[in-house]
């Protein structure tokens, strides 16, 4: 294939949408990863608190899930028309 | 415990296995039922009830899944479709295979008056198959036709197009109509056992709503908003949990239909927009105040602040939207990819490609469910959670 198809096939294909999904889902991972880390160690720290912890854990958590389905919505706008 | 895992494998095999094997038959046998069914439409051309339900589930599917039918005579499972066909809204509730409830059309042409019909009504013409082809029907009392293909439903008077404004009963709309019934009954008769048992312990229906009612006013709405201004916005947390959790809740059925209410952005965009207004008309001096010069920042610094602010009015609401938006339809999307998965290995494979990878897939879609139920209660508590907080920054007094 030539270099030029090649590119117009990035620039203008739906396979970047696979990628954008792919970010996005790096993003959410490291996010709720975060969360997860601070949370537990906290619960270490402070065994009694951790019912309030886990409450905010988990509100933290669909927070930055939600972020990173704005990205999710988009690729799929992309990938499907 | 392992005996229970093995159980779920056997189970999710047992399964799975009919499922593909029936599918790989119904793809060698459908040359035959393709030709049947064109000789039926043009017998049965005159009742255009039967007629659209041969024609637009067509190519045989009786429990399958199958549900595209593009390449016209070989039936080849297509994903994209598939799941686009479950999240999209649709003017009939699809059960299973040919089994669906056509839906009342409700549709008023400008200068020529109400149409009110079923959608069974909408036939395809002679020869058509698959869902892909437009479909037509006539409007009852104003002449009309109608043309419903990929991109909705127009109209054509004698030739020409006319703007009509479509109010048919969707299957969100239905759905709607459903939980907000189911909710009127429920906590209209809680609300009637309180107060035929005054001083008692609640009983009954009203003993299970209450800790989420409680939940929501004292966890969420008095400790957020303050115990006295709480009060004026108590109903609408509450209408607003119960809504988005009974919706979320009604498209995790499996078969009842599919429904995605709150997956798509009209229904939420709505609920976003009542958060905007009701945040906007109890906004007091200080809210609006703090929108155009916040205190506390340095004369420079705020000529990139108010903008911020002022573009942050409309955004919170948006974020709120598309929030709930894309939880929602992001896991029945997961769900349907697994279910999918299936199909696609029995194209590439074969049955045994199919239920090999179908006892997985049952397991994940299984798990998935239990995620979407978490997250069909979360996201409806982190919805009320983010109107009680606007709400309370618009009634925020100062604190020097």
């Amino acid at each position: 294939m030539e270099l030029l198809n090649i590119l117009i096939e990035i620039t203008t294909g739906q396979g970047l949408a696979g990628l954008g999904a792919g970010a996005a889902a790096i993003g959410a991972g490291l996010g709720v990863g975060l969360i997860g880390k601070a949370a537990l160690e906290s619960m270490a720290r402070q065994p009694e608190a951790s019912d309030d912890l886990r409450a905010n854990m988990i509100l933290a958590a669909a927070l930055v899930e939600g972020v990173a389905l704005f990205g999710i919505i988009i690729c799929l706008l992309v990938a499907l028309g | 415990m392992v005996r229970h895992i093995t159980r779920l494998i056997i189970a999710a095999v047992v399964f799975t296995a009919p499922i593909a094997a029936i599918s790989q038959h119904e793809s060698h046998g459908e040359e035959h039922h393709e030709e049947v069914e064109n000789s039926h439409d043009d017998q049965h051309k005159e009742t255009s009830n039967e007629n659209s339900r041969e024609t637009r589930h067509e190519a045989g599917h009786s429990d399958s899944h199958h549900y595209d039918d593009e390449h016209g005579h070989e039936e080849k499972f297509v994903a994209g479709d598939f799941i686009m066909h479950h999240i999209a809204d649709a003017n009939e509730i699809h059960f299973f295979g040919d089994v669906s409830a056509p839906l009342p059309m409700i549709i008023y042409v400008e200068g020529k008056g109400l149409d009110v019909f079923m959608s069974s009504d909408f036939h395809s013409e002679h020869g058509g198959h698959g869902g892909h082809v437009p479909t037509y029907a006539t409007g009852p009392s104003t002449g009309v036709e109608y043309t419903k293909d990929e991109n909705g439903i127009s109209a054509k008077d004698h030739g020409e197009e006319v703007a009509i404004w479509d109010m048919s009963i969707t299957k969100s709309v239905f759905g709607m109509l459903m939980i907000l019934t189911l909710m009127i009954l429920m906590l209209r008769s809680a609300a009637k056992s309180y107060a035929r048992r005054p001083g008692q312990a609640p009983t009954g229906l009203a003993n299970v709503l209450e800790p989420l009612i409680l939940f929501v006013r004292d966890d969420i709405a008095y400790p957020i908003i303050g115990k006295h201004k709480a009060d004026k916005f108590v109903p609408f947390l509450l209408t607003t949990f119960f809504f988005i959790v009974g919706c979320n809740l009604l498209g995790l059925i499996p078969f009842a239909g599919g429904f995605n209410i709150t997956g798509t952005m009209g229904v939420t965009i709505v609920l976003a927009t009542l958060v905007f207004i009701i945040t906007s008309i109890n906004g007091n001096k200080h809210y609006w105040g703090h929108l155009v010069s916040p205190p506390g920042v340095p004369f420079l610094v705020k000529f990139i602040v108010v903008p911020i602010e002022l573009f942050g009015i409309i955004l919170k609401p948006t974020v709120l939207m598309i929030r709930l938006t894309a939880n929602m339809s992001a896991g029945h999307i997961i769900i349907l990819s697994f279910v999918s998965l299936v199909f696609i290995f029995n194209n590439s494979y074969g049955a045994a490609g199919g239920v090999g990878i179908g006892v997985f897939s049952t397991l994940f879609m299984i798990f998935m469910y239990f995620l979407e139920l978490l997250v069909a209660f979360l996201q409806a508590y982190v919805f009320t959670l983010l109107a009680a907080i606007y709400f309370s920054e618009a009634t925020q007094e100062p604190h020097h």
